[in-house]
């Protein structure tokens, strides 16, 4: 007992514990401070690029957005252009890739056994897996000279008779970004929507079959209006990757700075105009491309933060379900 | 016979059914459509990469260096060299601040500064990659005045970093609580738990995370244009421009030269091949659980 006194004096235990808590406080700090590291960069990204953006902020105002010419060579900078071919692409790649990948979560979850949809549902994901470039390749080699012998004359063929849809198809230009960011966001889309799918309680299911409505029936009755906001969040998940995809689109949009008088004529995206003039540009011309990539970035926050909204809503929601 | 009851309007209780019937066979066969249409790309990419790149295999690609553009021949072990340093650069400089948030998130973030720093994370995860390659362009390249592949591995780290420090906080969750609760019953602190317990535990997944993220960041060119910018000769220095697989893949699939095409399909299929050699390692290893959250 004396002992043990002399080798760990009362002094010498507490010393121990506040070692030991020392070490506790570190700990958090250490890890807290590389957590706070992403808040940093974050407030640098939108800092940086403001500041960087000023002079053009400062000099071409408000029109910036709603100018329909960028010619560097005068100084006029209108982003409009770029801001059209964005909004087109993506949003027609956000209506035909949830409209696909919707369909194909529902047979995932609600038709396909296990040993079928597992690898299938694996397959879909590897698209996501796949680099912006290598579908920037395909997409000039392979798939824009399928549109512009094959599939672009069926189009106009069968859709000619709307104004926007009578051009004629080319390798490259405004359908065939359209049709890669299709590819490109379905994975996204198909798995967030297999998720919220899944979870739709299986209560649901059994109580409109037992009233005897066949599956079909029983999908549009119980399981999608269930998981409808969550597939929204989905979707516009696959809005702000398409938003922000830069190189596959850069290599089949064409590259023109005129509003596009049809869908296969050659256009611009806000990624792919900094993509493609910003090495060579100067002085204003880069502020102003800097101010692309900072309407882009707020463009991309929003629908982030919509689309996590959504998806948060849903998964509380569920919760208060099982709960139950 | 009597009359059918009117409630079935004309065409009776029989008619109905088939229709009913009918549109059910109908959607599900729509959505068979749908399975093939989604499937259809990624069978054609594997199937032309196969086609265009194997071709351009050689030992010359991937151990000499660009020639003179226009004449045929050489390799893009340029390349390859710079993407492996870019990427290891990336990985050196990002894991630590993500397994760091990862840890902090899942030991003291059950609290609104965790909720605010999940936040930032979502949102960090949804940033377009090349507005991270301007970013450090401002940040890195513009106040030294050169590109460099330092500022390229930085700009690809800002985009590892979420996506690890996500499935570090996940990977962690998931150590069972008794092993803490034995480990703070032998009088352990926690900080000591964590290292000497709760992460051995955890490392597979972790390190599981980190191969997706560095698979993910391989492929990226819009975050090195304006950061390595690419070089045409072979070169290590972190402080002079870099070449890498993604940006020499743009470049020559935009060039005018066949066996620039030739080879880009080429580098297309090594990269693509060491991509899916990963993300099955990690699916067969671990199933779906990492793949989930997205």
């Amino acid at each position: 007992m004396a002992g043990l006194t002399a080798g760990h004096p009362v002094r010498g235990a507490r010393g121990l514990t506040n070692r030991l808590r020392t070490g506790d406080w570190l700990f958090t700090a250490l890890t807290g401070a590389a957590a706070l590291v992403m808040v940093g960069v974050i407030v640098a990204i939108f800092y940086s690029l403001t500041h960087e953006a000023w002079p053009s902020i400062r000099d071409n105002g408000a029109g910036f957005v709603w100018g329909t010419t960028w010619d560097p060579a005068k100084e006029t900078f209108g982003v409009w252009p770029f801001i059209f071919g964005t909004l087109v692409t993506s949003l027609f790649a956000l209506v035909f890739a949830t409209v696909i990948a919707v369909l194909v979560a529902l047979f995932l979850v609600e038709v396909a056994p296990g040993w079928i949809s597992r690898p299938v549902s694996y397959l879909v994901e590897l698209l996501a897996a796949i680099p912006s470039v290598v579908y920037g390749l395909w997409g000039v080699f392979v798939m824009g000279v399928f549109i512009r012998d094959h599939f672009g004359p069926v189009v106009t063929d069968v859709l000619g008779w709307i104004p926007f849809f009578d051009g004629t198809p080319l390798i490259t230009g405004l359908f065939s970004g359209c049709m890669i960011l299709t590819i490109m966001i379905l994975p996204t889309v198909m798995a967030v929507s297999r998720d919220v799918i899944a979870a739709v309680p299986r209560s649901q299911r059994e109580g409109i079959v037992a009233l005897g409505a066949t599956r079909w029936e029983g999908i549009r009755l119980a399981v999608l209006p269930y998981a409808r906001s969550g597939i929204m969040g989905a979707a516009i998940l696959g809005l702000a990757r398409a938003v922000g995809e830069t190189l596959a689109v850069t290599l089949v949009i064409g590259n023109s700075v005129k509003i596009p008088d049809n869908i296969f004529a050659p256009a611009y995206t806000m990624a792919s105009v900094i993509a493609n003039q910003f090495n060579e540009a100067t002085g204003i011309h880069r502020a102003a491309l800097i101010e692309v990539a900072l309407i882009l970035l707020v463009m991309t926050f929003v629908i982030n933060v919509v689309a996590r909204l959504l998806v948060w809503r849903v998964t509380k929601g569920q919760r208060a379900v099982v709960q139950e | 016979m009597t009359a059918r009851p009117a409630a079935f309007g004309a065409h009776g209780p029989e008619a109905l059914y088939r229709r009913r019937k009918l549109v059910n066979h109908a959607m599900t066969a729509a959505m068979v459509v749908a399975v093939v249409i989604a499937l259809l790309p990624l069978f054609f990419i594997l199937f032309y990469l196969l086609k265009n790149g194997l071709s351009g295999l050689s030992l010359d690609l991937i151990t000499e260096d660009p020639n003179h553009p226009g004449r045929s021949g050489g390799g893009v072990r340029n390349a390859i060299v710079g993407s492996s340093i870019m990427v290891g650069l990336a990985v050196a400089i990002g894991v630590p601040v993500a397994i760091g948030t990862g840890i902090f998130l899942s030991e003291y973030g059950q609290n609104r500064a965790g909720a605010m720093i999940r936040f930032v994370i979502e949102v960090m995860a949804g940033i377009p990659s090349i507005t991270i390659g301007l970013f450090v362009y401002s940040v890195v390249v513009a106040t030294q005045k050169h590109f460099s592949g330092f500022a390229g591995g930085l700009a690809l780290a800002v985009i590892l970093v979420p996506i690890v420090a996500r499935i570090t906080e996940e990977m962690l969750l998931l150590v069972p609580r008794s092993l803490r609760e034995a480990s703070y019953a032998l009088g352990a602190p926690r900080w000591r738990t964590v290292i000497r317990i709760v992460l051995p535990t955890a490392m597979p997944g972790i390190i599981t995370g980190v191969m997706l993220g560095l698979s993910r960041i391989a492929g990226e060119a819009a975050p090195l244009l304006f950061t390595s910018l690419g070089n045409q000769f072979y070169s290590t220095d972190i402080n002079s421009a870099m070449d890498s697989l993604p940006t020499r893949i743009f470049t020559y699939a935009t060039g005018p030269y066949d066996y620039w095409h030739d080879q880009a399909w080429a580098m297309s299929l090594i990269l693509v091949g060491i991509i899916l050699v990963i993300s099955l390692a990690v699916r067969a290893l671990f199933g779906s659980r990492v793949t989930v959250r997205q």
